[in-house]
Parts: C-alpha cells; structure tokens; sequence
C-alpha cells in the first residue's frame, strides 16, 4: 500500500494536495481503491460547484459497490477532470495521480492527517 | 453455445400459428418498410435451444441457493397450478368488476392476510417489485406530510446498513438521505438517531431483522424516538421472512411497510419473476393509496381509487397471477404455517452459522434471525484467498455463493440466508463443502484464484461488464 508524502489524508480515505494555501486538488487513496476493487464509473461535480467539508461531492463504483465520496475541503470546484469518466481504471492504477477536482478558494479544511498518521490509522481498521 | 438469431435459418418455418383469420390491413396502413428480422426455427429446434439454456442457468430446482438477503426459497408446485386456472388467466383488466368477482375476491383476501401478518391496516397491491413498494411508501409519507400543510419534512433517516435501494427510493421520491451510522452490534445507532431527527424529519426506514440477520432490540424506543419528532415509520420487508406470525411490524411502530412477495411469499424471483412488492399502512394513510381499491358492498365487489390517491404506481392491477400465487401459499401454509416458516427459517440459519463457526469468523457473535454473515478478512490477510474467490469456488461444488460484499459495514462478507425449505440434509452438505472449500483455501490459495473450473462461465470480466455491456445482437452486416 502507497502513503506518498506530499498529499494529506482523511478517515473517509480521501487525499488532498495542496498547491497552495487555498488551492488544492482532491482523489482517493490507494486504500479505498483497494478496498472498493475495480472501478467502473464515477459521478463527478461540475466546475463552480460549491463544495462543503464533510459532504459527499462525487460518487464512485465499483464491482462490489457504490461509494460516496466526501469532501475534505470547502472550496469552489476550478477544474473537473473529466478523463476519470471514460478511464475509471485509472482511480485503481494510480490512485494519486487521477484527481477528481481541482479546489480554489478554500475557506475550511476537515482534519487532515499526515502520511505516517493514515498509516497508522489504516492499520486499526 | 450460440444465439437464437446464429442458429436461424432463413425460410425455416414452425406450424405451431394459426392461420389469420382476420382482414388483412390495407398496404398503406403505417407498416414498417423491413420486416423483422426474427429468428427462423423450427418448433423442435427452439424447444432444445431453450432446454440448453435452461441447463446452464442455476436456479432452487437445481441446487442449494443461500443468497443472502433474498429469500430464494422453493416455490411449491401447487402456486403455479392455481395461477394457471382459466378463470384467473383468461381475465381482461378492462372488464367489469361484476365479471371478475372471483379476481377481485382474491386481491381483496391477499390484502387483508398481508394485512394482518404486517399489523397495518389496509394494503395496495399495484406496485411491482419491493423498490417500487418502497417508492410507494415513500409517497405515501410526503403525500401524508403535505396534507397537513407540513411542508418542512423532507429528510429521510437510513442507518448504513439499509439496503441500496432505501436510499434511492428516497431521492426518487424527493427527500434528502440523512445516512446515520450502526453500533458494534449492527444496530440502529440510538444516539446517532436521537440527534439526526428534527422538525425537517420525514420519516425513518428500517429493515428488521437488519440486514447483517440480527432482530433490534431497540426497535420500540427507535420507532418511539421518530414519531416524538413528528415523522414516520417505514419497514422494509426484505426480512420478514424472520418473523412473520411472531411479531408485526405494525406493532413494533411502524406505519408503511412494503413486503416482497418474491421473497417471503415464494413467488418466482429473479429472471422467472415478474415480482410483487405490494405496499401496506396504517388507517391514517389508507386514502393517499395508489391504484384501485376493492372494496365489499353487500356482498358484491367493487372497485375505485381511495380518497387522496397518490395516483398509479403501475398499470391496473398490479402483477395479478403473482398475486394470486402469494394467495395460493398463504392459504396451503395457513396461519400456523406462516409462523412455523419464520421459525424453521431462523432455525436453518442458526443450524448452519453453529455448525461453521470454529471455522468460519462471524462478523456478529449473537444468535441470529434467518441469515448469517461471516466474515473472510482473516483468510484474505493471511493467503490472499478474498469472499470473491471463496464464493466462485463453492459454485464448483454446486451451491450457488451466498451474498457476497454486503453489507458493507462487513468487510469481506458472505452472507447466508439457506431458507426455510431447505432440509436439514441439505444444510449438513453445504457445512462440509464450505469446511472443505476453507481447508484448500488454506492449502493451495493460489489456485483459488482460477475457481470455477467445471462451470459453463468462470470468470467473466466484471469491469467490462459493468462499463461495456453486450446486450445486442448485431446480424451480420447490419450497421
């Protein structure tokens, strides 16, 4: 399982990169890949949609299930990207490279965790 | 094995139509410019085409199914000779009530036991599949609401352990899905719950026995809690298999039910359906009711909608011969009959969960209602061995895997529901196959990863399934 070091991480397994303080883009992590199995489809936002810490902004399935997505962050949707709706499969094969949103304005942020935190709280799961 | 439309044969006639014995449309009448193109058999070659379909699909009639969840008990023969009757097949929905008395004594008979086994006081029987009673439900709830001019109740309370189709009948039906969480135990959550109600609350849905298999102990209190704060019960009645004839979930406190007749009221389920999944409540809401009411007058039946209808939810009358099967059951069983059924299904599932336990992790240490779910997480981590990989091996030894990855607060799961019908012989069998299956598990678990090895499809790419399905024959040539 990958923890790389330069995104933070929630307890509902989503990742947050911050490019700046207030900007930031969003995915989820290899475990919630891993434990969903293959993805088949994904709900995405749409650009200027308001997202709000703690809520539920897109939507994943798999083989095994369909999953809200929460955002971790509340912020105005700047980008979309939309490669993620025709290559699910790129949530599994690099969870940290295929981002759901691109976040600018970001007024609040859930409680993140560093790498070795999620690490560790993956391990009490 | 080839489709119908590759086995045709262009000019092959069956004799088995009539000849038209009505005036022929005139040539400018709307036609289409091609004909059809159907498959051309003869009668002896369709009929071995659809017996080699049949042989290699799975049903009850050829294995032990412990689907989780479903209820796929064995349909008795007696169901279907009923159904088949003239009188209840050569029937038009359009006709008079005063010729179709007998159907509509049926409906009014099925209506008043379901009644009486849910505890709710009146019964629709139009929608077509337990979803769709849900839906029903539902409407009844927001129709019951805007009555009273309380417009400000538009969230729906689920616990995370609620079947997928509660949350989505809930937004079909226009309310917000306020998800709250289960305990340790996979019960309702009492303080989540105390805090998610409120005045913007519309109703609770609940299914119990829940669907890990467990009955709520709390389920007074949880009912007690939702209308204090002015919303309604709803119970799914996937479950009530469990506890039909020892407690109605009327008197648990619950205003609509829907119940699945597929299941519970072994009527086919799956492909051979259709299913029926008629909706019940309490007095209060009899009037927003969908469909047509039938209602006794002196002696003669009639039909009519109710006051405040909520409109159709299907056409007529609803999936009548399914009805009429449902009818057939509970008359055969009887009262006694349906009580002994929840007991006998309880019974099956505890038999099986005790005899695999000190093999199998249960994923609730407590005895359970009419299934059971286990949990894989130990096999996975230790050999890598997943649920997925178990259940395709087991459908080498000709039990149909029980339900897999769900619920989801269980990791790994399988859930088991053997039913009432199944013999005790039957269940001793599926012990020993899931034992053995475990010990190769154990054994050889890289070879699990190939299972099944003797089934007509082993593994078939689920992904593309899911995302590039082929549901279309395409004739040679054709664009």
């Amino acid at each position: 399982m990958n923890f790389p070091n330069d995104v933070k991480y929630t307890k509902t397994h989503e990742w947050v990169r911050f490019e700046d303080e207030t900007t930031a883009r969003i995915g989820i992590t290899d475990y919630a890949q891993d434990q969903l199995g293959d993805l088949v489809f994904v709900n995405l936002p749409a650009e200027g949609d308001q997202l709000v810490c703690g809520d539920a902004f897109a939507d994943v399935e798999s083989v095994k299930a369909v999953s809200d997505v929460n955002a971790p962050v509340s912020g105005t949707v700047d980008e979309v990207n939309e490669a993620l709706l025709d290559a699910p499969e790129m949530m599994n094969e690099a969870p940290y490279d295929a981002w759901f949103v691109l976040v600018s304005g970001i007024t609040d942020t859930d409680e993140l965790m560093e790498a070795e935190e999620y690490e560790a709280y993956i391990e009490t799961l | 094995m080839k489709l119908i439309f590759e086995k045709s044969i262009p000019g092959r006639h069956t004799d088995f139509l009539p000849a038209l014995d009505v005036p022929e449309v005139s040539e400018d009448f709307a036609r289409r410019i091609e004909p059809l193109r159907l498959p051309e058999l003869s009668e002896v070659q369709i009929d071995r085409h659809y017996t080699e379909l049949a042989g290699r699909t799975r049903g009850v009639n050829g294995g032990f199914y412990p689907l989780g969840s479903c209820t796929m008990k064995y349909n008795p023969a007696l169901n279907e000779r009923v159904a088949s009757l003239p009188g209840f097949t050569d029937i038009h929905p359009l006709q008079d009530d005063a010729d179709v008395q007998g159907c509509l004594e049926v409906m009014k008979k099925t209506e008043e036991y379901l009644a009486e086994i849910t505890g709710m006081d009146a019964v629709s029987l139009q929608p077509a599949a337990g979803a769709h009673g849900e839906f029903t439900g539902l409407l009844l709830i927001r129709a019951y609401h805007r009555s009273r001019g309380d417009e400000g109740r538009t969230k729906i309370i689920v616990p995370d352990s609620a079947h997928g189709t509660n949350p989505a009948s809930a937004v079909m039906a226009g309310f917000e899905v306020v998800n709250i969480p289960s305990d340790a135990q996979g019960y309702v959550d009492l303080a989540a719950l105390k805090a998610a109600v409120g005045p913007d609350t519309a109703g609770l849905m609940l299914t119990n026995p829940n669907t890990v298999g467990l009955f709520d102990p709390n389920i007074e209190e949880i009912t007690r809690i939702v209308h204090e704060a002015g919303g309604l019960n709803y119970y799914d009645g996937a479950n009530l298999n469990a506890v039909m004839g020892i407690v109605r979930p009327g008197d648990m406190g619950f205003d609509v039910v829907h119940v699945n007749l597929h299941k519970t009221f072994s009527t086919p389920h799956g492909g051979g359906g259709p299913g029926s999944g008629p909706s019940g409540c309490k007095a209060f809401l009899a009037p927003f009711l969908p469909g047509l009411r039938v209602t006794d007058e002196d002696g003669t039946l009639h039909s009519g909608k109710a006051d405040n209808s909520i409109g159709d939810m299907r056409s007529f009358r609803g999936n009548f011969l399914v009805i009429v099967k449902a009818l057939a059951y509970i008359l055969s069983i009887g009262r006694e009959g349906v009580k002994e059924t929840a007991e006998n299904a309880v019974l099956n599932a505890n038999y099986m969960m005790r005899r695999l336990s000190d093999v199998f992790d249960m994923a609730y240490d407590s005895t359970c209602m009419h299934e059971f779910v286990m949990t894989l997480e130990r096999l996975k981590d230790e050999t890598g061995v997943s649920a997925l990989d178990f259940a395709k091996a087991l459908t080498d030894c000709g039990i149909h895997p029980p339900t897999m990855y769900f619920p989801l607060i269980v990791h790994e799961a399988l859930m088991v529901e053997p039913t009432e019908t199944e013999p005790k012989e039957t269940l001793d069998a599926a012990v020993e196959i899931f034992r053995k299956v475990m010990e190769e598990a154990y054994e050889k678990p890289e070879e699990m990863h190939l299972k099944p090895l003797t089934t007509v499809i082993r593994r078939p790419d689920e992904v593309k399934a899911a995302r590039k399905p082929v549901v279309r024959y395409d004739y040679p040539g054709s664009v």
